[in-house]
């Protein structure tokens, strides 16, 4: 078990999980609209270190990275105002494995774990090429988050949830990070997550409004919010403006009681 | 050249490197490719496919006028006169095929220059599969007659404005649409690159070249030549002329374009499904390659190269622009032959390297990727000084 795990099962038992993404570097103080989320209820905080080839994501969350390493921020950088702003929730590191690849994998579980960040998310690292990483990281106590997609055979689901350390991402769409007009497939994904194991298992890709987080939230333990507060952010938003967006997803979620 | 290991690695490169969402059509596909490969009934469909409408086979042909400025006895491979003008037909017959077997109706590509998407599209109206085809909007512009060809053959084509909006970016938005409509659709992927099986079936799907090229240089008297020499982008055309002359003494050279040389200049990374060579920065990120030739203006190479190249089996060299539209005019000029900018690069290596690394009265197989029809308004305005 890592630390990511038990922190997460302890806030399984008090409340469902909202967890904000913001793109490590997107403006000079980014750090800022992270305690912003953290004041206003968040559990886990994730964070995007860029690449410039991001499969995984949608045009939002595609343009934030840009504008990032326009920044020329690296994960370096970001490992380092992680480590500076000390925040009281989990961090996890959501990036592309090249990043990691490049720096070294040894030396990026490293880095991460003296800077404070609890687990990462690797979408292009699927479990059949996971092996060298993942002992690295459990070596330093970085936990690897995987995703169930709908696509994901119940055998892969099963081989998923016995890899998988801090939560289980379920994707509740096929498709790639970005705004949606509803919850999709999430609930069918999570039912299946549930047949084999009981890690925390959250709901992402496409949560837009508070509606849809208590609607994933009745249920998962938790949801993932991303380019809904990225949007917000390139338009100009405020610190104080997504202490407000927070406030209305942790309402929301607050509304639909955790499961005992 | 063998198969990859059951999970598509070529020593520590390949791999299947996607988002969980694309595994179960990666396996599903490695599936069916081994099926159907084992299927002489397929083989035979493809085989007859290809030479019905995709024009083969192509022939060698002697260049004795080169050969002999050269000391050199140069044989070309003839793949410009493959159907849609380049050796980008024999994988998309391979896959179209393979799309209809696994009962999917549609199929999307990426392209660069067009030259992929012409072909895809060509073989999904063959087929009658549904076809889109993801271009950069960069290249939408420097293409816009391959545009209109693909629509004439009856595919969309959606410009893509993400990152550098060039072949790379293609690349992902096709794997990105391919997330949302993997059910009924199959990505075809244009090179020997992407995730397995993609590298190793496209290699497969291209190794006719090589073969057929083997035994046509035995009816010249040919028993092996002394280099095979090809030009690389992604390295399809090169695998393919490879394959037929992997187990022999030919020294296999690929030759890349010196702005996009993966093998000279790039590290082992990980994109686009795979684990290779690519052009990366100190942070890992990707870098855009560049060359005079939209078909080699990718940052990286397949996983079979970059394994060849550890082995020492292939070599890889690269030339730069200068010496490319020297080399098309001197094919041209001597041979009657107007190679493709793409090709003109291996030609252009081959000139620099008579009498030298290709020692005078060696015997080379050139394989002849494509042909210049696509480039020649780009070699007149360079000619003539307006770009
Ligand atoms: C004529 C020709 N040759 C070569 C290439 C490079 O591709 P590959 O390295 O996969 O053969 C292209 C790509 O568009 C091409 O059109």
């Amino acid at each position: 078990m890592t630390t990511l795990d038990a922190r997460l099962r302890d806030v399984r038992t008090r409340r469902k999980a909202l967890v904000p993404y913001f793109i490590g570097g997107l403006t000079a103080d980014w750090t800022t609209y992270v305690s912003a989320a953290i004041l206003a209820g968040a559990d886990v905080i994730e964070v995007g270190v860029p690449f410039s080839d991001p499969m995984m994501d949608g045009p939002v969350i595609q343009a934030g990275a840009l504008r990032a390493l326009a920044n020329d921020v690296t994960l370096e950088s970001i490992c380092h105002d992680v480590s500076v702003a000390s925040f009281e929730v989990p961090v996890v590191v959501m990036t592309y494995y090249n990043v990691l690849h490049h720096f070294g994998l040894a030396r990026s579980a490293e880095l991460l774990a003296a800077s404070g960040v609890a687990g990462v998310i690797v979408p292009d690292l699927a479990i059949e090429e996971l092996t060298p990483w993942r002992e690295v990281a459990t070596a330093a106590d970085v936990a690897t988050v995987l995703m169930v997609a709908p696509s994901s055979p119940i055998d892969r689901v099963r081989r998923i949830g016995a890899l998988t350390q801090g939560f289980v991402y379920a994707a509740a769409r096929m498709a790639v990070t970005g705004r949606a007009a509803d919850v999709g497939d999430a609930e069918r994904v999570v039912t299946s997550i549930r047949t084999v194991c009981d890690t925390p298992t959250y709901v992402g890709i496409g949560i837009t409004t508070p509606d849809q987080a208590s609607d994933a939230a009745a249920f998962g333990d938790g949801v993932i919010v991303g380019s809904a507060l990225v949007q917000q952010i390139l338009d100009g938003a405020s610190a104080q403006d997504i202490e407000g967006s927070i406030s209305t997803f942790r309402e929301a979620l607050d509304r639909t009681a955790p499961e005992a | 050249m063998g198969p990859p290991d059951e999970g598509g690695h070529f020593g520590s490169f390949g791999g299947r490197f996607v988002p969980e969402a694309l595994m179960p059509a990666c396996l599903e596909l490695d599936a069916a490719f081994r099926d159907a490969w084992g299927d002489p009934d397929f083989v035979a469909h493809y085989h007859r496919t290809l030479r019905e409408f995709g024009g083969r086979p192509t022939p060698v042909t002697y260049l004795g006028r080169l050969s002999q400025r050269l000391g050199l006895s140069v044989y070309a491979k003839r793949e410009d006169l493959a159907h849609t003008g380049s050796h980008k037909i024999n994988n998309v017959v391979g896959q179209a095929l393979l799309t209809a077997r696994m009962g999917k109706t549609r199929i999307i590509a990426e392209t660069g220059a067009g030259q992929h998407g012409v072909a895809t599209a060509t073989a999904a109206a063959r087929l009658g599969l549904a076809c889109t085809v993801y271009m950069g909007e960069v290249d939408t512009v420097r293409q816009a007659l391959n545009v209109f060809r693909m629509e004439l053959l009856g595919a969309t084509v959606v410009p893509v404005t993400s990152g550098s909006r060039t072949l790379k970016d293609a690349v992902n938005e096709a794997m990105r649409e391919w997330v949302t409509c993997v059910g009924d659709t199959h990505y075809c992927i244009g090179s020997v690159m992407g995730p397995h099986p993609f590298p190793w079936m496209v290699r497969e799907f291209q190794s006719v070249i090589g073969v057929e090229a083997a035994d046509q240089l035995h009816e010249f008297g040919v028993e092996t030549p002394d280099f095979v020499v090809a030009c690389v982008g992604g390295g399809s055309n090169a695998a393919g002329v490879f394959a037929g002359f992997a187990d022999t003494t030919a020294q296999l050279i690929g030759v890349e374009a010196a702005g996009g040389s993966a093998v000279g200049r790039g590290m082992p990374g990980v994109l686009h499904g795979m684990r290779s060579l690519l052009l990366q920065d100190d942070h890992g990120q990707i870098e855009e390659a560049y060359s005079i030739s939209a078909g080699l203006d990718y940052p990286g190479i397949g996983p079979e190269h970059a394994y060849l190249a550890d082995l020492g089996r292939a070599t890889y060299v690269a030339v730069g622009d200068d010496v490319v539209i020297e080399a098309l005019q001197l094919l041209s000029e001597l041979e009657g032959i107007i190679p493709a900018l793409e090709t003109a690069h291996a030609v252009a290596w081959l000139l620099r390297a008579a009498g030298d690394e290709v020692p005078t009265g060696s015997t080379v197989l050139l394989n002849l990727s494509g042909r210049g029809d696509k480039d020649v308004a780009q070699v007149r305005s360079i000619l003539r000084g307006e770009s």
